[in-house]
């Protein structure tokens, strides 16, 4: 299915009603705010950005690292040009008393958790949380970056591209919607070329055969 | 008043053998530099400009921050090689206006409301001068940004414009430059119709000016055509499986 | 807070200090002011108040013009003028002020530059230093005016066996234009003239626009984040040529 690339200030077409992403609103005429690939529907226009920096969304999971422990809370990169507030309440069920207990018992700085975006303002004031099912600290292992926007080649239709490479590799494998990537174990150098490849060819036709034969039996 | 010493139009051919509303020979591509989110290199004939956009990235100090805008920040500057005479490298008033007309220039295209508290820094480096080069320079900057995934409300196309020896000419080189009644500098967004850069000096009259921009609309509506087709040609069509 | 209020009146076609769209506040001149420099002037415009200082000195000329004098205009926006300036050396907004000024004077050739030959190989140069006091707006407006006006009263010194004898005055410097700057607000629709210090902070967009005297355009700059459209380019000289006139009869 071949999709259409549209640039800053393409004109998508009217808006009647819809739902628009990445696009802005003249007149109710729809136009692209950024270089991406458009999908159009009968509920929504939006555009998927080709290149760009990782700006979080509530429900995103995500790969983060403990920068800086406050009193309340921890800070944690993204990977975005904004850092996201990890708030006590949400990262630990027991009472803390803030006075006495240390927060980094819980959290460390340069600890990896895999967590949820829960809340996002106007402002860019973000929290995560790691009160979601799928939320843990990851140990051990080694992160990578690629583009925020090849995260979704990178798990494939159903996650079937990341499956495939986790189950060839035999390795431990988180994907953040943020572009992070954290790997352990199995053969981690042959799962890191082969997200990477799919970084640079996620295009290319026949790029799941390409991966699958990469990667061997 | 420099005049020059060689006519400038000869059988209404300029000194380079252009007609007056030719354009120099351009050439634009995208993504030499692998560290920058962003860059483009654009040549107008012998002028040559690279681009590198850094951003959307947290901005410090803190005090600079606007709780719901983001910055732009631009800087261009000259190589010292890029002319006759050596250019000292350090930033000179020249090249700080030219900075600022820039940023504000860009800006006017660019949603600041979708990053707030954020910087894009966009740094423009003249390479070869000959005539132009802040507008080569917007034309790079704009692929630049473009490509890095900035929103903008279209894209920004520049040229410029003059007169010499009683006639109007675009794209104007360096001698062109130099020895011009007038030069003007214009950049818009062209799908819109608005400009986003204009300077210009000289003697004219009313009519000669607005004679002038309007010669300066067409050739950036050019210009939009060739960066569409630059970054078009860069990011293929992507074609997803099933 | 003052921002809404100016935003309220514009939206009504008014302006807080009841002025028109077109109206100028009131502009005071005066020259010959500072005894030490060859011609100097002050201008209060509406508040904004700016020293223009002419000194003249003996120097080398540019080798591809060898039989021309030299101007150079600088601009300070003291730290006096304004909470928001800090000392140090003049940032981008001063630097591009003095560069308009320059361009405009420069470009009108109200100046006879080719008459500030003294030998061969030695000619005047003419220093245009603004120094701004205080700003309410339309600074850029103020300082043509001041620099024009100091032009106009400029002496030119004795010269005595190649030293310059300050204090005595051997004739005027050769001054033939009077270029104006106009510099025109758009807000919404609206074209305002001489913003004033709020207004600055709320429109569009700024094109400030040099007009000599015989209504050819000398120098336009774009100032600001907003767009200007072809139509309000057009609206905007026919206004700027309007006001020029006005402008040039105080001086």
């Amino acid at each position: 299915m071949q999709r259409e690339i549209v640039l800053p200030g393409t004109y998508l077409g009217e808006r009647k009603g819809r739902k628009v992403t990445n696009c802005y609103v003249e007149d109710d005429k729809v136009f692209s705010k950024v270089l991406g690939v458009l999908k159009i529907s009968e509920e929504e226009i939006s555009v998927v950005p080709l290149a760009g920096k990782y700006f979080p969304k509530v429900g995103d999971r995500i790969i983060g690292r403990i920068e800086e422990i406050e009193v309340s809370g921890w800070w944690v990169d993204i990977n975005s040009p904004y850092r996201a507030f990890l708030p006590l309440g949400e990262a630990v069920e027991e009472f803390v008393d803030v006075r006495r207990v240390d927060l980094s018992r819980f959290y460390d700085i340069d600890d990896i958790i895999f967590c949820k975006i829960t809340k996002v303002t106007k402002n860019k004031i973000i929290q995560v949380s790691m009160k979601d099912m799928l939320a843990r600290k990851l140990f051990g292992g080694i992160t990578i970056k690629i583009t925020p926007y090849k995260v979704a080649r990178v798990i494939g239709k159903g996650g079937s591209m990341i499956e495939m490479i986790k189950k060839k590799t035999g390795s431990e494998i988180y994907v953040g919607q943020n572009g992070v990537i954290w790997i352990k174990g199995g053969k981690k150098e042959k799962a890191i070329e082969a997200i990477l490849t799919i970084e640079k060819e996620a295009h290319v036709v026949g790029l799941t055969e390409k991966i699958a034969k990469m990667l061997g039996e | 008043m420099k005049k020059s010493e060689v006519p400038l139009i000869i059988n209404g051919r300029r000194i380079d053998g252009r007609l007056p509303e030719e354009l120099r020979e351009i050439k634009m591509s995208i993504g030499e530099i692998s560290n920058a989110d962003g860059s483009a290199r654009v040549s107008f004939g012998k002028t040559e400009a690279i681009v590198a956009v850094y951003g959307p990235r947290a901005l410090f100090p803190k005090f600079l921050q606007e709780s719901d805008v983001g910055l732009v920040r631009v800087i261009y500057s000259m190589s010292p090689f890029s002319v006759d005479e050596r250019k000292n490298p350090a930033p000179d008033r020249r090249s700080i206006e030219i900075s600022k007309v820039t940023k504000e220039a860009l800006t006017a295209a660019i949603f600041i409301e979708d990053f707030p508290k954020a910087v894009v820094d966009i740094y423009e480096n003249i390479i070869q001068a000959d005539g132009s080069t802040r507008v080569t320079a917007i034309n790079a900057a704009s692929l630049a940004l473009a490509s890095a995934g900035i929103p903008m409300r279209d894209l920004v196309a520049a040229c410029s414009v003059g007169k010499v020896d009683n006639t109007l000419i675009v794209d104007l080189n360096g001698k062109e430059d130099n020895y011009s009644e007038s030069d003007m500098a214009v950049a818009m967004m062209p799908s819109k119709g608005l400009i986003t850069l204009l300077q210009m000096d000289g003697r004219l009259t009313k009519e000669e000016v607005l004679e002038l921009l309007r010669k300066a609309e067409e050739v950036c509506k050019k210009i939009y055509e060739l960066q569409k087709k630059v970054l078009f040609e860069k990011f293929k069509v992507e074609r997803e499986e099933e | 807070m003052m921002e809404g209020f100016v935003k309220e009146y514009l939206n009504q076609g008014k302006r807080i200090d009841g002025r028109g769209f077109k109206d100028y506040r009131q502009i005071e001149i005066k020259h010959s002011v500072v005894s030490k420099a060859e011609g100097s002037a002050f201008v209060n415009l509406g508040g904004t108040k700016v020293y223009a200082g002419v000194k003249l000195d003996i120097g080398e000329p540019f080798p591809d013009t060898p039989n021309e004098g030299i101007l150079i205009v600088n601009a300070e926006f003291t730290p006096l003028s304004s909470p928001k300036i800090e000392p140090g050396p003049p940032g981008e907004d001063a630097i591009e002020l003095a560069r308009i000024v320059d361009r405009i004077i420069r470009e009108s050739q109200a100046i006879e530059l080719e008459k500030l030959l003294i030998e061969e190989g030695k000619v005047w140069i003419v220093y245009v230093d603004l120094a701004v006091f205080d700003m309410r707006g339309n600074l850029m407006d103020a300082s043509m005016l001041a620099s024009i006006e100091a032009l106009l009263h400029t002496q030119i010194p004795k010269v005595e066996n190649g030293k310059i004898v300050r204090g005595e005055f051997t004739s005027k410097l050769p001054v033939v234009f009077k270029p104006v700057s106009v510099t025109i607000g758009k807000y919404g629709n609206n074209l305002l003239v001489d913003l004033s210090k709020e207004e600055e902070e709320i429109v569009d967009a700024k094109l400030v626009i040099g007009v000599r005297d015989d209504d050819k355009i000398c120098a336009m700059q774009k100032q600001g984040i907003g767009t200007f459209s072809l139509k309000d380019i057009e609206n905007a000289l026919d206004l700027a040529i309007e006001k020029s006139k006005e402008l040039r009869r105080l001086l």
